[in-house]
């Protein structure tokens, strides 16, 4: 019945089936979690999108829209009974008007793309995540995504102005607009961040910002890592209000030198990139400013780029770090709590301690300018519960930023990796309010099920097990272990290579 | 006779709450148009729910009860040298922090800074049924759960009373200047305008008073504001008037807080682009609405005469497609105009309120 209804709206080669076919969509970039949906459908134009969503709804049939699959938390995992819908090929820009600093794009238009096509008019597309040149506008949204240098401009939400949505039953809704000041209830602002489950977003209005006419980047170099996140305490508290801030720890920077080859200062601690944009008469003088603050913070080292073409390698260093680090270890968990900034220097000298107590290596490299962690915890997949101690770590850590008042992601979601840290964070009430929302936007509970929450079976299963049972947390990079929290038979499978 | 009610505690708005069928919130009643309840509605008075609970200025954010008055966070900002960069109107007339995000009201800094919604980091607040839910966080950033906080923003205590409500802030600008030109007409100041938004200025507002007049504001280092102002000067390619210091802050404070708006006519905030002023201006011109656009035209502030009903600029709106708001008079229904959010509105409207205390959105 599903795959005469899909037969009706594609043709036969956008409908894939077959094992080889299905592979690729496996999982995302969180490749622990792993599961083959019923069928893949390839859509090039929206109405094939609202199509299928109506037939999904009308046969029962869970579905996961997916963008360019780089969630590092599971986002785009098909669910096994159901199937993905790829957007990758509605990749168009679809009008971009410089005078009201928008862009109209498809979902799957690749963020980069957006500033490429924006540059000509100087002006350009503010969220950056690392991934920038392969991830989707539709997964942004969906994940509220940040980047290096939304700590000035905001993060995704902060650049979306509407969109054109199909709800979980193929109802059409149209939320925002085309200004940046809203009027009414901000339902968009609902949407975006809502990892999938609210519907998928069609046709996105997005902000455009002028480019500014002068950027300046300083590295500075430290004794600690503990040192390196009481100097960003203290930019931040001077009142300068960077584009970017940066830091990266020795074995950060050992990865980025052994593949991109930055060229950081040698045997250095740990390292700080911060930078400024604006007109260049602010921006030179905030930069001596800057340079003072740094100073006074303990840099043993502070270095200008020579030119664009070393900024840019700086830069590299930096946005290519996670996959840099598969070059210190074969496999590793990254996590994205946040802590509030002035308690950075704590929680990094926390991560450092809790790494030595469990005799597991860590990397960090983070954006501090607004406390967000990235601790890569490094670990070999194929020695016998390596995997476990790993997650214990990760665990130990995201409990940690609760602790000092922070959250368990910045901008990778819950979806699958932190279903479990939820409940951590959140009251009970508050996390019933969110299944109620679900749940009224979609009654039959298709759209991307089994992400955010823990199924509710689980959920009474684990309390009648133990109360205090500690969750498992997954952001493993291609690793084996069994289920975390004991997913059944029916749900997606841990990787076991 | 409608009963009032002013809890100072949370668990007594809930109790309060619970115990009525017809519940609107209201802070100090700044945006009547918001708070003044329907027949048959109690109003839920949360402005004495007040205080800073916590302000840490190294951190750049705040936490205070929902009815705390704004003019007191802007005075505990100042001391510190920060303040709240969405600039929020009615700061002087008594407007609460919960009663801004409610109405959702930023003023004209909002042009670079954002608005409201891009500074709101976590919210505390009763739903329909007084349940006492959490969203949000306190920190800067933050992606866990949906994003509720942000629909707070506008939601006309339509949705939900918030109790408690957490901020980002920027550190003040050590100095402010404005130019205020004069152009040919309102197409030369759309093009004039259009030339601007692409321009690597940092223009921290830019407001139009029709026909011609831009209004642009720049604010930073003291030391670096002459060379701006000229370079500034010279893109403009019209003579402009400046102006600095009190006089400066003065004049915007009265633009924030409506001092142009005659007593007898009623707030009304629209929604709108650039590109969509000629069509506005043309059926506002005949009307003699006085009107001021801010954020780069992307919001007109109407002040709709007293003796006009409401009716007749929802229908204006309506064939414009456009979405407005009245903060103040006493409209039949403050949403004017084209709305959108259709079902999804509706469906999370049910989730937040499902025996609906709350009026409809
Ligand atoms: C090397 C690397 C670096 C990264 N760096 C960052 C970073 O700096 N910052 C950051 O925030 N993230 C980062 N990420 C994570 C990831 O790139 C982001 O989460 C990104 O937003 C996902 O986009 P995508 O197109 O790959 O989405 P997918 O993985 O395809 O999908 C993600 C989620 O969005 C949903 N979705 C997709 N399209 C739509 C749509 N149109 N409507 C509704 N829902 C939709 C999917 O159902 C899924 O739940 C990084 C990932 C990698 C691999
Ligand atoms: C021009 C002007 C001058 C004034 N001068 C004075 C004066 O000199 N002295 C004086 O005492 N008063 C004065 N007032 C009235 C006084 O300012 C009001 O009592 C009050 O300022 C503030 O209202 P508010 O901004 O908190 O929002 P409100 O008008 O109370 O509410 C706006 C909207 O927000 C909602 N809302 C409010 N709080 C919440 C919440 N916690 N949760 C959910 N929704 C909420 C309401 O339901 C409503 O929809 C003046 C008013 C005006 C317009």
């Amino acid at each position: 019945m599903l795959l005469s209804a899909l037969g009706a709206i594609y043709p036969p080669a956008r409908i894939l089936t077959s094992r080889a076919e299905l592979a690729p969509y496996e999982c995302d970039a969180l490749t622990s979690f792993r599961a083959s949906p019923r069928a893949v459908v390839l859509a090039e134009s929206t109405d094939e999108v609202v199509e299928t969503v109506r037939a999904c709804h009308r046969l029962g049939v869970p579905y996961v829209a997916r963008g360019s699959g780089t969630s590092l938390s599971g986002g785009s995992l098909p669910i096994e009974e159901g199937i993905v819908i790829a957007l990758n090929r509605l990749n168009r820009i679809l009008e971009l008007d410089p005078e009201q600093r928008t862009a109209v794009v498809e979902p799957g238009a690749i963020n980069s793309q957006v500033s490429a096509a924006a540059a000509p008019h100087n002006l350009f597309y503010a969220p950056d995540p690392s991934s920038q040149s392969i991830c989707s506008i539709g997964g942004n949204l969906a994940f509220n995504a940040g980047g290096a240098h939304c700590l000035k401009h905001g993060m995704t939400s902060s650049s979306v102005l509407g969109a054109k949505v199909v709800l979980p039953d193929g109802e059409l809704v149209e939320l925002g607009g085309e200004s940046i000041e809203p009027v009414g209830p901000d339902w968009m602002g609902l949407f975006v961040g809502s990892e999938g489950m609210f519907g998928i977003a069609l046709e996105i209005t997005l902000r455009l910002m002028p480019s500014a006419d002068r950027t300046r980047t300083v590295l500075s170099a430290y004794e600690s890592l503990e040192a390196a996140g009481n100097a960003a305490a203290k930019v931040v508290a001077a009142g300068l209000l960077p584009v970017a801030m940066e830091i990266m720890d020795k074995l950060a920077i050992e990865a980025a030198e052994g593949s991109v080859k930055p060229g950081y200062p040698e045997g250095i601690e740990a390292l700080m990139i911060v930078e400024l944009e604006g007109d260049h008469e602010t921006v030179d003088r905030e930069f001596e400013q800057l340079l003072e603050v740094l100073e006074g913070a303990g840099a043993t080292e502070v270095r200008e780029p020579d030119d664009d073409a070393q900024r840019a390698l700086y830069w590299e260093g930096r946005k290519s770090a996670f996959s840099a680090v598969g070059w210190l270890s074969p496999d590793y968990i990254v996590q994205d709590g946040v802590v509030p900034r002035t308690r950075l220097g704590e929680a990094l000298a926390e991560i450092g301690r809790l790494s030595e107590e469990h005799g597991i290596r860590v990397a960090n490299v983070f954006h501090a300018g607004d406390g967000n962690l990235h601790p890569l915890i490094l670990f070999k997949g194929s020695e016998e519960g390596a995997l476990e101690r790993a997650e214990e770590l990760a665990g130990e850590i995201l409990r940690m930023c609760i602790r000092l008042g922070g959250s368990v992601t910045g901008e990778h979601g819950i979806a699958m990796e932190k279903r479990a840290f939820l409940p951590e964070m959140f009251g009970e009430e508050d996390i019933e309010m969110m299944r109620r929302l679900w749940r009224a936007v979609d009654p039959a509970q298709i759209a991307n099920r089994g992400k955010m929450f823990l199924p509710e079976e689980e959920l009474e299963r684990d309390e009648a097990a133990d109360p205090d049972a500690a969750p498992s947390s997954a952001a493993v990079a291609g690793t084996a272990g069994p289920p975390p929290g004991g997913a059944s038979s029916g749900e997606a499978r841990r990787d076991t290579r | 006779m409608s009963v009032r009610l002013r809890p100072d505690a949370v668990e007594e708005a809930q109790e309060a709450l619970r115990g009525h069928e017809r519940v609107l919130p209201r802070g100090a009643g700044t945006k009547p148009a918001l708070s003044s309840p329907p027949d048959g509605t109690v109003t839920l008075d949360v402005s004495g729910l007040t205080g800073i609970e916590e302000y840490d200025p190294e951190e750049l954010t705040f936490t205070a009860r929902a009815g705390t008055s704004l003019g007191e966070i802007e005075a505990a900002l100042a001391e510190n040298g920060q303040y709240l960069p969405f600039d929020p109107p009615l700061v002087a007339a008594g407007a609460t922090l919960g009663g801004a995000v409610a109405a959702g009201t930023s003023g004209p800094l909002r042009y670079r800074s954002g608005g409201v919604r891009d500074f709101i980091l976590g919210v505390r607040f009763l739903d329909g049924e007084g349940r006492l839910v959490r969203a949000g966080g306190r920190v800067v950033k933050n992606a866990a759960g949906f994003d509720l906080s942000k629909l707070m923003v506008g939601s006309a205590g339509r949705l939900g009373v918030m109790v408690e409500l957490s901020f980002k802030v920027f550190p003040q600008p050590q100095a402010w200047a404005t130019l205020t030109v004069d152009c040919a007409g309102l197409d030369d100041a759309l093009a004039l305008m259009g030339a601007l938004a692409t321009a690597p200025l940092d223009l921290e507002a830019l407001d139009l008073e029709p026909p011609g007049r831009l209004w642009l504001r720049l604010a930073g280092l003291a030391d670096a504001m002459p060379a701006r102002l000229e370079r500034l000067e010279g893109i403009l390619e019209r003579s402009g008037e400046r102006l600095e210091g009190e006089e400066e802050g003065a004049l915007w404070r009265e633009v924030r807080d409506f001092a142009w708006v005659a007593e007898d006519a009623a707030i009304v905030k629209v929604a709108l682009v650039p590109k969509r002023v000629p069509e506005l201006e043309a059926k506002l011109e005949p009307l003699a609405v006085k009107r001021r656009y801010g954020a780069g035209a992307n919001i007109a502030w109407l002040a709709w005469p007293g003796e006009r009903p409401a009716q007749e600029l929802d229908e204006l709106l309506r064939s414009l497609g456009l979405a407005g708001v009245f903060l103040t008079g006493s409209p039949p229904k403050p949403m004017v105009g084209t709305h959108r959010g259709g079902a999804f509105a509706q469906r999370v409207k049910s989730a937040l309120d499902p025996s609906g205390r709350f009026p409809d959105v």
